[in-house]
């Protein structure tokens, strides 16, 4: 073994990232550069990989600060499109904001708001079909109001009542929606982003040309299976598109901690040879027009694409959550990308599509069907004081045939 | 003597292990700045700085496996799982790893680590934020597993379980962080600073792992408890007049075989509690030695009281939780067959 060369001692010391801003700071996002609405190019859906790069580290933006859609990644999107995409928008931060009000009443145990993060899943979902496959987080709720799941049914499972389509089994948020193309959501964080890859393979086995959409945190990028499903996909060439949805915050781990020294969570892929998008997240049309790239591409057997939606988590990890403890209450406010229902608005109000007195009623409208829609669900029951699915149900699903153990037990629990 | 909560107990312990050992490193989800979803480790980072409390990225076989790598170094981690149903993903690491690690290096290499984890239900968290998979742990050879009841065996454990030298799981039932939660949902919980397990002393103490509490004598019946059903198993005592000895076992392995062996020799009949499923479940351990070591002094067949064979349910929470009404049908039960 050859001597060391002789140099300067110099000790390795344990390098702990830490977020610009703590409570008491004035928010600084001068870290964060993005570059301008329409800068991004829009490559064909078969490039390569190693041929676009530089799109996960730049960020598609369409919607500009002026009101206007630009770029090669405008025009995906109709006016009627965009006039419903607010609709969803609204409609879901209303809904949000109803059950936040439902928990804070003591109606349910737990809720979790989307608040800030609505365009991501609305416009999302616009850009997939009939029959393909989500797998959420417990943040998408915004997945299942844009493609047309009764609201009703969101309430009555956050109510855990009598008609809650998921029998009072699984905490508020976690729905379930086969026929919506929403997976049943783990609170076990990642679980889902790989399964994502294993249906979308089974789509490709059966030769089908439905397509999957796995969800993921920032902050759970650090979990193994997020590992995995970029393996199986790249190596498979799964039809299946890799969502990160980065909102800074992974309860109070600042999205620093999950990314560690690369510069984006979107250059994850490139070590796999997955072509990775970085894109505004609360630019609807941006949102929009990457999915259906993605989409497309995945539909024409090119494979996986990873995007990464930037974005900001407007309200807290959850009610069990106080944020005001590890970040400045200002830095919603001031997040550089703008409040998504803010941004769509803008547009249509430019395009003379939509003006600030239809806004206003419609959010009337929408805030009168939510409290009826509540009303209706708590005539269903609510947790605590129900009515609830009865206890007997808690013994069955376990498995298809109720095994003798659970037929004693049910028994012994006198339901 | 200052009174303190579980989780001012526990943290307390870190602090004082902290302050004692520059070898102790805490580290978890969320268990750096913010000091924990639960907050047991606020303060730390302040009070030792960057290097020794620190925010864990979201993956729970890293924290372990990084875990396993400093203890080989000669670190004492002490770890944060946020929820022990987010273990899973650190399950290798625990059990075919830091379990065996003196085993197949002939104590060549140790790991001198706790992985903490909250654990049980009673607060509505559904399946992902309910489980109790102790036994998960207690049946994998090189782990020690312990689980208090109350913050002043809470606090003596877990500086315990730091300076042992071998890996120990410590599981904190959630339920009881605030106060000893008696399965009466439906009435006020007496906090700790009103309890005499409240009492903790502020500085150094440890309990020895592998030593159960007799927390009620009594001569008619042994209950077997540990964790939430401790204070279940008291209340289902005193409402139904049986007059249990109920032992709150602490640690499952090592187990105080000798402290159960005892009592049921002397009560001759004996119940176990527990909030996991049945099937398989620490009271499966527990019945089988009090059968091979008691068979001839029961009176009745020594029974279990436990979860039912589901997953924790959300909206059915209290049909799920074996409350004092459920353990007092079986200390009934256990009476009548003379």
């Amino acid at each position: 073994m050859k001597d060391a060369p002789d140099q300067p001692h110099v000790a390795p010391t344990l390098f702990v990232p830490e977020p610009q801003c703590r409570p008491g700071d004035k928010p600084d996002f001068t870290g964060l550069v993005f570059p301008r609405a329409g800068d991004a190019r829009r490559p064909p859906i078969d490039a390569r990989a190693e041929d676009i790069h530089d799109l996960a580290y730049s960020l598609i933006r369409v919607l500009d600060d002026h009101g206007k859609a630009v770029g090669p990644w405008a025009g995906s999107l109709s006016d009627e499109e965009a006039l419903a995409g607010l609709r969803d928008m609204l409609k879901t931060r209303a809904y949000d904001a109803r059950m936040l009000l439902a928990q804070r009443q003591g109606k349910t145990s737990f809720y979790m708001l989307s608040l800030g993060e609505e365009a991501i899943a609305c416009a999302f979902s616009k850009a997939l079909r009939p029959g393909d496959m989500n797998f959420p987080t417990y943040r998408q709720q915004g997945l299942l109001i844009s493609s047309g799941y009764p609201i009703l049914d969101m309430m009555n499972q956050c109510y855990s009542n009598a008609k809650d389509p998921v029998k009072g089994r699984q905490l508020p948020v976690m729905y379930s929606s086969k026929a919506h193309g929403f997976f049943t959501i783990s609170g076990n964080l990642a679980t889902q982003f790989v399964q994502a890859v294993g249906w979308a393979m089974a789509s490709a086995i059966a030769g089908d040309s439905k397509i999957a959409a796995g969800w993921i945190g920032d902050g759970s990028t650090a979990e193994n299976d997020f590992h995995s499903a970029l393996v199986f996909a790249s190596t498979y060439k799964a039809p299946v598109i890799l969502n990160i949805v980065n909102n800074q915050w992974a309860i109070s781990t600042f999205e620093g901690v999950a990314r560690g020294r690369a510069p984006t969570f979107a250059a994850r892929g490139i070590g796999f040879g997955i072509p990775s998008l970085r894109v505004d997240g609360n630019d609807y049309f941006a949102v929009n027009a990457a999915a259906r790239w993605a989409a497309d591409r995945a539909r024409a057997g090119h494979g996986p694409t990873l995007i990464e939606f930037v974005t900001y988590r407007g309200g807290a990890h959850s009610t069990s959550d106080d944020p005001s403890a590890y970040r400045p209450k200002e830095e919603f406010a001031e997040w550089p990308l703008g409040d998504p229902i803010e941004r769509l608005k803008a547009y249509l109000i430019a395009r003379k599509l939509w003006s600030e007195e239809r806004h206003v009623q419609a959010r009337a409208e929408i805030e009168t069907e939510m409290v009826q829609l509540q009303k209706e669900a708590e005539k269903n029951g609510t947790l605590h004081l129900g009515p609830n699915p009865s206890p007997k149900t808690m013994f069955e699903d376990v498995y298809k045939e109720m095994p003798p153990h659970l037929v004693r037990q049910r028994q012994e629990a006198g339901v | 003597m200052p009174r303190m909560t579980m989780i001012e107990a526990i943290r307390s312990a870190m602090d004082v292990a902290m302050e004692r050992d520059p070898r102790v490193v805490v580290f978890g989800e969320d268990a750096g700045y913010f000091g924990g979803v639960f907050r047991c480790t606020q303060g730390l980072q302040k009070k030792y700085g960057k290097h020794r409390c620190f925010d864990a990225p979201i993956s729970e076989s890293g924290i372990i496996g990084t875990a396993i790598g400093m203890a080989a170094y000669g670190l004492r981690p002490c770890v944060e799982i946020q929820f022990a149903d987010y273990m899973f993903p650190g399950y290798d690491q625990l059990t075919q790893e830091a379990a065996r690690i003196r085993y197949r290096s002939a104590g060549d290499f140790t790991v001198p680590m706790v992985a903490r984890m909250p654990t049980g239900g009673g607060i509505f968290g559904g399946q992902t934020h309910s489980q109790s998979p102790e036994t998960l742990f207690a049946h994998i050879p090189g782990l020690k597993t312990v689980i208090p009841s109350n913050p002043y065996d809470a606090k003596g454990l877990l500086i315990a379980a730091i300076e042992d030298d071998d890996p120990v799981i410590f599981l904190e039932p959630k339920r009881l962080y605030n106060g000893p939660f008696d399965g009466h949902h439906d009435r006020p919980v007496t906090p700790w600073k009103s309890h005499e397990l409240g009492e903790v002393p502020a500085g150094h103490f440890t309990e020895p792992l592998g030593r159960a509490a007799i927390r009620r004598e009594g001569r008619d019946v042994t209950i077997l408890a540990y964790g939430t059903m401790v204070f279940v198993a008291l209340a289902a005592a005193e409402e139904t007049g049986v007059d249990a000895e109920v032992i709150d076992l602490r640690t499952l392995v090592p187990l105080d075989l000798e402290t159960i062996e005892e009592s049921v020799k002397k009560t001759g009949r004996c119940v176990v509690v527990h909030e996991a499923p049945k099937t398989c479940g620490f009271g499966a351990e527990l019945l089988a030695l009090v059968s091979e070591r008691c068979f001839y002094h029961l009176e009745a067949p020594a029974t279990r009281v436990a979860g039912y064979d589901t997953p924790y349910p959300h909206a059915h929470e209290w049909h799920y939780f074996p409350g004092p009404k459920r353990v007092g049908s079986a200390l009934k039960a256990v009476m009548e067959n003379v």
